[in-house]
C-alpha cells in the first residue's frame, strides 16, 4: 500500500541558513506519527513542504501519493490540518466557519450543514453552533479547528502543536478524539514539544533537531535504545556533595543547576543513601521520552 | 522559490468564489453601516462642494453645474478610495493578521485563487459604492440620460484597477501604519492630479501628460462623460488604460504575494 506521506531528501534554507538540512520521513497509512523536537527544530518548515506550501532546494515528497508541490492542491483535497494558532474567522459562528471552510473544499453548503451535529459532537461543541468565535474559549477554539479540518472526511489529519497551551482536561480531550481518529483509520502526523504526549499517541516519532532528524522510531524503543530504564531526580541544596559520594551507584549522572538526574537499570543502592536525607527531595521514576529528547536535543535553551 | 514559479502568470480559475463569499458573508453582516461609511465622505464633500463652490463658480464649466462636473469625479474616486481601502486594511487584516488566506490554502485552493478572490471582492466593494454615488447622484437629478448607467461597468473595471494596485501594496506592508504613505504620496496627489475638483486642461503642461498616465483620470473621464449623458470622445483609450493597471496590477500582486508567502 502507498504511503501516505513520503518524503526524501527535503531540504529548505531561508537567508542562507538551512532550517531543513535533508529530512526523509514515511508514514504509512492509519499511522500516528510525531515530530518532535525543540523550538526552531524545523518541524513547521517541514510540515509545510510536505502541504506543498514552499517548495524544497532539494528533495522530494508525495502525499496521499501525489507529488508535492506539483500537485499539492489535489492532494490537499484528502488532507485536513490544523494550524499552531488558530485562524478561525471570528466574524462568524461556529456553524458559519464549519460551512465557509467546506465551500473551499467544494462542498455543498446543505452537505456540510447536515454534518454540523455531528462534527460539533465529536468536538465536544455539540449545541454551540449558532456560538460567535470570540466568545469561545481557547480550548474550545481549538477543538472547532479540529473540527474545520475533519469537514472534508480526509484520510491524513496534519496537527501543528495541536495540544499547546491547553488546559489538562481540554489536552486529554484533543488526545481521546486523535485515538478515535487513528482508530477509524486516519493517518495523523503531528508535532508537538510535550513528549507526554507524543509517548501516549504516537505509533512511531522521529526527534527533529537542527533540520536534521536524530533519533526515529516507537516511543519505547526510543527509550530503551537511548535511555536506562530508570531516573531518579536529586533535588536540593545538598545535592551537589551527594552527587560526589552517589557517582559510583549510577551508570550516567547529569547535573542541572542544583538537581542530579541519575540515570541506572538498578538504582537501589542509591536510593539507600538518600534515605533520612531531609536537605534533599528525590523523585524514582521510569525514564520516558522526555529523557531520551533532552539526551539528543541537549539541556541548553532555545528560543 | 524557483524564478519561473515565482512570475509563473496566474492561471485563471473559479475557485475565487468561495473566497469571494467568505467576505460578501463578513460584509453582509454589517453592510449598512459599512455603506455608510464608504460614502459619508464623498457625499459630504460632493454636496458641500457642489452647492457651496458650485454657487461661486455659476455655470462656468462648459455650461454645466459645479455639482455635476464633481459628480463625475466623485463617483470615480468613491470608487477608488473603497477599492483601495479593502484590499489595504482588510485583505492585510486577513492575510496578517486574522491568518485568514493561511487557513484558506490548507484547503484545495492556492494562493493566487485568494489573491482573485480578495482582488474581486475589493473590486465589488469599489463597485458598491461607485454603484451608490450614482443613485444619490441620480437623485439628485445630476444624471442626464440612461447613459449614466454606464457607469456601473467604469465602477467595475476601476475597482478592479484599484483593488489590483492596493493589493500590491498589501504584499509590501509591514503594518497598518505602511499604508499612509500610499494614501498620502500616492492616492491624495492623484485626486488633485485627475481632474477630480477641476478640469486637468487648468493644470501646468507637465502635469497634464502626469495626468494621462493615472487610472483616476481614465475612470473620472469616462464617468463624468456618461452622467452627462455622451460616451467620452477617447473612450477605448480610458478602458484600455484601466483594463492594463488592472491586469499587470493583479499579476504584480501576484508576485509580490508569491514573494512574501511562498518564498
Amino acid at each position: 500500500m502507498n504511503a501516505a506521506l513520503e518524503a526524501r531528501g527535503l531540504r529548505k534554507s531561508y537567508g542562507g541558513t538551512q532550517v531543513v538540512c535533508g529530512v526523509d520521513l514515511c508514514v504509512a497509512p492509519g499511522e500516528c506519527f510525531g515530530l518532535l523536537g525543540p523550538n526552531g527544530a524545523g518541524k513547521t518548515t517541514t510540515l509545510r513542504l510536505c502541504l506543498g506550501h514552499i517548495e524544497p532546494e532539494s528533495g522530494a515528497a508525495r502525499l496521499v501519493g501525489l507529488p508535492v508541490p506539483e500537485r499539492a492542491r489535489e492532494a490537499r483535497a484528502q488532507v485536513g490540518v490544523v494550524p499552531q494558532f488558530d485562524n478561525l474567522d471570528p466574524d462568524f459562528t461556529v456553524e458559519e466557519n464549519l460551512i465557509v471552510y467546506g465551500r473551499y473544499f467544494g462542498l455543498r453548503d446543505r452537505a456540510v450543514r447536515a454534518r454540523v451535529p455531528a462534527l460539533l459532537e465529536f468536538a465536544g461543541l455539540a449545541g454551540r453552533a449558532g456560538a460567535r468565535v470570540p466568545t469561545l474559549s481557547g480550548g474550545m477554539k481549538r477543538r472547532l479547528t479540529l473540527a474545520r479540518a475533519l469537514v472534508n472526511d480526509p484520510r491524513v489529519l496534519f496537527l501543528d502543536e495541536p495540544t499547546t497551551g491547553l488546559d489538562p482536561q481540554a489536552r486529554h480531550l484533543i488526545w481521546e478524539r486523535l485515538r478515535r481518529l487513528t482508530q477509524e483509520g486516519r493517518t495523523i502526523v503531528l508535532t508537538t514539544h510535550f513528549m507526554e504526549e507524543a509517548e501516549r499517541l504516537c505509533h512511531r516519532v522521529a526527534i527533529m533537531d537542527r533540520g536534521r532528524i536524530i533519533a526515529e522510531g516507537a516511543p519505547r524503543a526510543l527509550i530503551a535504545a537511548h535511555i536506562e530504564p530508570q531516573v531518579v531526580e536529586v533535588h536540593g541544596p545538598g545535592a551537589q556533595d551527594w552527587c560526589a559520594q552517589a557517582r559510583h551507584l549510577a551508570a550516567r549522572l547529569e547535573r542541572v543547576g542544583e538537581t542530579v538526574f541519575c540515570y541506572g537499570a538498578e538504582l537501589e543502592a542509591l536510593l539507600a543513601t538518600l534515605g533520612g536525607r531531609d536537605d534533599l527531595t528525590y523523585l524514582h521514576r521510569p525514564a520516558n521520552l522526555e529523557d531520551v529528547f533532552l539526551k539528543l536535543t541537549g539541556r541548553d535553551l532555545r528560543d | 522559490m524557483q524564478r519561473a514559479r515565482l512570475y509563473a502568470p496566474p492561471v485563471p480559475s473559479l475557485r475565487f468564489v468561495p473566497v469571494w463569499r467568505r467576505n460578501f458573508l463578513v460584509w453582509h453582516k454589517l453592510a449598512l453601516p459599512s455603506l455608510l461609511a464608504n460614502l459619508a465622505d464623498p457625499l459630504i464633500m460632493l454636496f458641500g462642494l457642489g452647492w457651496g463652490l458650485g454657487a461661486v463658480l455659476g455655470e462656468g464649466l462648459g455650461g454645466r453645474s459645479y455639482f455635476a462636473f464633481l459628480a463625475g469625479g466623485f463617483l470615480a474616486s468613491s470608487t477608488m478610495y473603497a477599492a483601495t481601502f479593502e484590499s489595504l486594511y482588510s485583505a492585510f487584516s486577513r492575510m496578517h493578521v486574522q491568518k485568514t488566506w493561511e487557513a484558506i490554502v490548507n484547503a484545495p485552493l492556492t494562493l493566487e485563487d485568494v489573491l482573485a478572490g480578495e482582488w474581486v471582492w475589493a473590486a465589488t466593494k469599489g463597485f458598491a459604492a461607485g454603484a451608490a454615488m450614482l443613485v444619490v447622484v441620480a437623485l439628485a437629478g445630476y444624471a442626464e440620460s440612461a447613459w449614466a448607467l454606464a457607469a456601473l461597468p467604469v465602477a467595475l473595471l476601476a475597482g478592479l484597477a484599484f483593488a489590483a494596485l492596493g493589493l500590491a501594496v498589501n504584499a509590501l506592508a509591514n503594518g497598518y501604519d505602511f499604508f499612509s504613505y500610499y494614501l498620502t504620496l500616492v492616492l491624495t496627489p492623484m485626486m488633485m492630479l485627475s481632474g477630480v475638483f477641476f478640469p486637468v486642461t487648468a493644470l501646468p503642461a507637465a502635469l497634464e501628460g502626469v495626468a494621462a498616465a493615472l487610472p483616476l483620470y481614465h475612470a473620472v473621464e469616462l464617468a463624468r462623460g456618461l452622467l452627462a449623458g455622451e460616451l467620452a470622445a477617447r473612450a477605448p483609450l480610458h478602458v484600455a488604460v484601466l483594463a492594463a493597471y488592472a491586469a499587470l496590477g493583479f499579476y504584480l500582486a501576484v508576485v509580490l504575494t508569491r514573494r512574501r508567502l511562498l518564498a
